[in-house]
């Protein structure tokens, strides 16, 4: 669409520019700051220029809680959006069924993040839970509060159960806006199914995968509360994700310097990503717009 | 499909296993969907003690204790009243300051619009943790810590970026000769906006304040760092008994099923909206 040069607009941004202002930019600054002094207390601050960040990209603490988020997103974005793809090949296309499907699949993404770890947490304990109690009926010993692996498949379980209908009903509205005519040129070519999937639907639904795989990234690299709730971060450290470390290191243990350093570095990161997406974004949207 | 099936036998034969294939991947994701969602749904209905006892898949003795203990007892149903104001509150400002914001970005261009375009969606982005500490010195320090107002602000945080870009996904859809028709009619702005313009958006405002409503509801770090007695929201309350010795599972439960109830009412109403509310309006 055309848009007119306005600088008037400006005026019906405002609000929304003061709002974000006052809950973004003073609390950023205020970040910034600290990540530049240590304090003993009483509000007496002193200058400590990069300390805080030398000190933090040495500690084995940070990058260790970077390396398990980092697995964590990857393992998660493997399996989600092949299964994603899949069940949202599966659906029915309409119909009353299609409408279920649709009500059935959203309900996860709908649960308050600490209900969807309260329901795993009763789940899947050993004492109480329907998995827990399978298993262990099964012979297989799992605990996911004792053993580290035990956490992280619950964890990954979890995070699957949550999200992939999300990455599903992106896909699904991919493939809903490939044209029937394609199918039948397809037909006509005896295509078999996997080349339709491949020449035909997984290009149309680029655009979507794209979004889809940045959304569960960037919102899987901040995840916070669904294994606070399950595990607490352990056992030991071992589903201490970054958001948990820093989170620990902030309100925890007040370290006001590292803290702000830490979230510093990790707001450059999502910035980063942040670009990225936007730039797909920006692409899709000329992509459809072409006849 | 009933043109692939007149085109050729082989396709025929080929779409009949797929018909087969796609019910059955269907009614297996949608079982492992459930059955955990089933599993407390159950348990509500257990006494604490047959949830610890005996393991069912149906409740031996159907009780409605636990809801009634949550009805009743103050610092339990408070919880969910406080979750209400707060996210209504949220909810009311979000669309009042993003409907005139996302009408200036869906049809004009400015100085700096795409930077503050993307701006917005980098405090979509941004990871809650890192606005727990600064936020909770800044509404301290404004004496607002503790109040629903301060929460609801917090959420503004990402709900007013979101409703930004999915409202202008919507507005986006409607043509500009409406706007100039009403213009040359002699409407005012704000007489326009109010009158022609929302109206037609309606859906899409409805499907923002859902979308509005969701993401403060499920929230919890924010809202928990910035309360503690008065303002206290359902979820907080529920990660407190967690972590209290003597656990009782059932209430637990109950509480967690009546924190699904909002969702599950307007989800039948939203059902083809949620792809493009996620993917803030883009699909």
């Amino acid at each position: 669409m055309q848009k007119t040069v306005n600088q008037r607009a400006w005026f019906l941004v405002l609000p929304v520019l003061i709002l974000v202002a006052f809950s973004s930019v003073i609390p950023m600054m205020t970040v910034v700051n600290y990540s530049f002094q240590d304090s003993f207390g009483e509000n007496i601050f002193f200058w400590v220029g990069l300390e805080w960040y030398k000190e933090l990209l040495q500690s084995e603490r940070l990058w260790d809680a970077f390396g398990r988020q980092l697995l964590f997103s990857f393992i998660i974005l493997m399996i989600e959006i092949p299964l994603g793809i899949l069940v949202a090949l599966s659906m029915p296309k309409k119909g009353f069924s299609a409408s279920i499907c649709l009500v059935l699949m959203s309900l996860p993404l709908l649960i308050p993040y600490n209900v969807v770890g309260t329901i795993w947490q009763v789940f899947g304990r050993a004492d109480i839970g329907l998995l827990g109690r399978l298993l262990s009926d099964l012979g297989i010993s799992y605990n996911y509060s004792q053993n580290a692996f035990d956490a992280w498949v619950t964890v990954i379980v979890m995070d699957v159960w949550h999200w992939t209908s999300l990455v599903a009903l992106l896909a699904y509205a991919g493939l809903r806006s490939i044209p029937r005519a394609y199918y039948q040129a397809a037909m006509i070519d005896q295509a078999s199914r996997w080349s339709v999937f491949r020449f035909i639907e997984l290009p149309k639904m680029r655009g979507v995968l794209m979004i889809a795989i940045l959304l569960r990234f960037m919102d899987s690299f901040m995840i916070y509360t669904e294994p606070f709730v399950l595990t607490g971060g352990g056992p030991g450290n071992a589903t201490t994700f970054l958001s948990i470390d820093l989170v620990k290191m902030a309100l925890g243990q007040f370290d006001l310097g590292p803290a702000a350093a830490f979230s510093l570095m990790y707001f450059l990161v999502i910035l980063l990503i942040s670009y990225v997406f936007y730039t797909v974004m920006i692409t899709v949207d000329k992509d459809e717009a072409k006849p | 499909m009933s043109a692939e099936l007149r085109a050729d036998k082989r396709p025929v034969a080929r779409s009949r296993r797929r018909v087969r294939v796609g019910p059955v991947v269907m009614a297996v994701y949608l079982v492992f969907l459930l059955v955990p969602i089933y599993w407390l749904i159950i348990m509500s209905f257990k006494s604490n003690s047959e949830i610890l006892s005996s393991f069912t898949l149906f409740p031996d003795n159907f009780t409605l204790k636990n809801y009634r203990t949550i009805l009743e007892d103050p610092s339990w149903y408070m919880g969910y009243v406080n979750s209400f104001i707060f996210v209504s509150l949220n909810m009311v400002i979000s669309l009042l300051v993003a409907l005139p914001a996302a009408y200036a970005f869906s049809r004009y261009r400015f100085f700096g619009d795409n930077h503050l375009f993307f701006w917005l969606l980098t405090n979509r982005m941004a990871p809650p943790a890192v606005f727990a500490l600064p936020f909770f010195q800044l509404y301290s320090s404004v004496s607002l810590f503790d109040t629903h107002i301060a929460v609801a602000l917090a959420h503004c945080l990402f709900n007013v970026p979101l409703a930004v870009w999915i409202l202008e996904g919507f507005m986006r859809g409607v043509p500009r000769e409406i706007d100039e028709t009403a213009f040359i009619d002699g409407y005012s702005f704000p007489r326009f906006f109010t009158r022609i313009f929302i109206p037609m958006i309606a859906p899409g405002i409805g499907v923002t304040a859902f979308f509005c409503f969701m993401f403060s509801w499920v929230e919890l770090l924010l809202s928990r760092t910035l309360t503690s007695v008065d303002a206290k929201p359902i979820t907080a309350i529920m990660t407190r008994t967690v972590s209290a010795s003597g656990l009782d599972w059932g209430v637990l439960a109950a509480a967690g099923v009546l924190t699904i109830i909002p969702g599950a009412i307007v989800i039948y109403f939203v059902r083809n909206h949620i792809a493009k509310g996620f993917a803030l309006g883009r699909v």
